[in-house]
């Protein structure tokens, strides 16, 4: 299969401080992978490098073979292609729902009002938010909000989904709708990279498993590998964790 | 009770005079603020803008950063009433004695005054909208430009009118000053009146309870404005069985 994403000797640094050290792996079509790994191993940052929210300081970005920073496709068009979900959704406050997930569609594929309207309702459909498109963000649930963004995401017809912790900041009876969402997502063929900290998503949805700590990949493989299998010790200790206190 | 009859007599003698003062004072303090906002906005827009990776643009970013800045603090650091005489008695000493009309000449010097107030609100605004509005925008390939007039803009201008309506309110008040150049507003026309009649306190009297129902009405047209803005508290469900009218609505201005 065809590499979408490819990330070759990724580094980012923050003054002193290195986040990333030497990052390499690639997510081919049609792949759900998981990204795990403690606070503060560099998850994050990894996937805001890949949407170039953050500007990598060594290494390359590759998306089909070409170098992001270099392409003639331009950031913008580049980051149409790659979607993004937020730990904080991030939704625009003044707009509705349907106009959340419209606005990319005709400023930056420069849709007309009328397809991108279908488009985002054919979404907000699958999400199961239909019956709110005229609410406003800021009047509704953090499950529901999240919903819309994965929505506005998948309106732009991107190749590659990013999800950065999605359910996070939600309470656990919002988890589950958010999780399911995304499940569908992957079992239709959707290309996603997921950093995550639900462990059950990983293993049963995920095709392959990567375990960061300290910035860089210890431990990369398939759920099986990871969880049932763990080679490094300290995917051991993460992974074998129960979760009881 | 004569002086019941003397505060009567002065609204119903010098009327029109006291109208076309309050006429001037509202068209000069408008069109004062907006243009204040429109000079505000362009510079928040100017000074929040990335640095560019051109570096002709990057150089010339900074030194128009560098004029907005020292714009802001001369003209928040001195008194609009010197501002008023520098710029006009400036104006006539340049051009060797000719001078500006007056209602623009004042529309002038509180448009650039308010204008150094707005471009710290507005930048204010800018800055207190969440990092992720600009993320969420950017992560779907918006542009900042793209980001700002349709993201961030909107929920700025929301965000500060209460700071705009305050200004417009300060304005109202603060064109008595333009009296120094002999800008025909609502002040000026105290002095005229109280000249004619010798009743200081009444004709004051009258003249303070104008400026009030003008800072006042003010004040509650643009708290109507702020309600109107934030919408209905409630939202129509899609496709609702009891609300037949319900379907996509767009706000206004959206093509």
């Amino acid at each position: 299969m065809e590499n979408v994403i490819e990330l070759v000797h990724l580094q980012k640094q923050f003054g002193d401080h290195k986040v990333l050290e030497d990052i390499n792996f690639s997510v081919r079509k049609g792949e759900t992978v998981s990204i795990i790994g403690s606070s503060g191993s560099g998850k994050s940052t990894m996937l805001r490098c890949i949407n170039l929210l953050e500007t990598p300081t060594g290494g390359e970005i590759l998306f089909h073979g070409e170098n992001v920073e270099t392409s003639p496709m331009g950031v913008s068009q580049y980051r149409a292609k790659v979607g993004m979900v937020f730990q904080s959704f991030n939704l625009f406050n003044n707009m509705t729902v349907i106009e959340n997930c419209m606005v990319g569609q005709t400023q930056v594929l420069k849709r007309d009002k009328a397809t991108a309207k279908e488009i985002a309702m054919q979404y907000l459909e699958k999400v199961g938010m239909t019956p709110y498109i005229n609410a406003k963000p800021r009047q509704l649930s953090g499950g529901q909000k999240q919903r819309v963004a994965i929505a506005r995401a998948l309106a732009m017809d991107p190749e590659v989904i990013l999800f950065d912790e999605p359910t996070s900041a939600l309470d656990p009876e919002m988890v589950g709708e958010v999780l399911t969402v995304m499940k569908q997502l992957s079992e239709s063929g959707m290309t996603m990279l997921v950093v995550t900290h639900e462990m059950a998503f990983a293993k049963n949805v995920s095709d392959r498993v990567i375990f960061m700590s300290d910035g860089i990949i210890l431990e990369e493989g398939t759920p099986q590998d990871i969880f049932d299998n763990p080679k490094n010790q300290r995917t051991k200790e993460f992974v074998g964790r129960d979760g009881s206190f | 009770m004569e002086f019941l009859t003397d505060v009567g007599n002065i609204f119903l003698k010098y009327y029109p005079q006291l109208l076309q003062g309050v006429g001037n004072t509202l068209l000069i303090s408008l069109i004062g603020t907006v243009a204040g906002l429109v000079i505000g906005l362009l510079t928040g827009i100017i000074r929040t803008a990335p640095t560019s990776k051109n570096k002709f643009i990057s150089v010339l970013h900074k030194i128009v950063n560098g004029i907005i800045a020292v714009y802001v603090e001369v003209f928040r650091g001195t008194p609009m009433m010197v501002q008023a005489m520098v710029i006009y008695w400036g104006y006539a000493f340049a051009t060797g004695g000719s001078t500006l009309p007056l209602i623009p000449s004042g529309i002038l010097i509180v448009s650039i005054n308010t204008g150094a107030y707005m471009a710290e609100i507005v930048r204010g605004g800018i800055i207190s909208i969440d990092k992720g509005q600009f993320e969420g925008a950017m992560s779907i390939g918006m542009t900042h430009s793209q980001t700002m007039f349709r993201v961030v803009l909107p929920q700025v201008i929301r965000n500060i009118l209460p700071s705009v309506s305050n200004e417009f309110v300060i304005n109202i008040k603060d064109t008595s000053v333009l009296n120094v150049i002999g800008v025909t507003e609502l002040y000026y026309f105290a002095g005229i009146i109280k000249r004619m009649n010798f009743q200081i306190f009444q004709t004051y009297l009258v003249v303070c309870v104008l400026y009030f129902v003008m800072t006042f009405s003010i004040t509650l047209l643009l708290r109507f404005l702020e309600k109107k803005l934030d919408g209905k508290e409630n939202y129509t469900i899609f496709g609702s069985q009891t609300n037949p009218a319900a379907e996509i609505r767009f706000d206004k201005g959206d093509k």
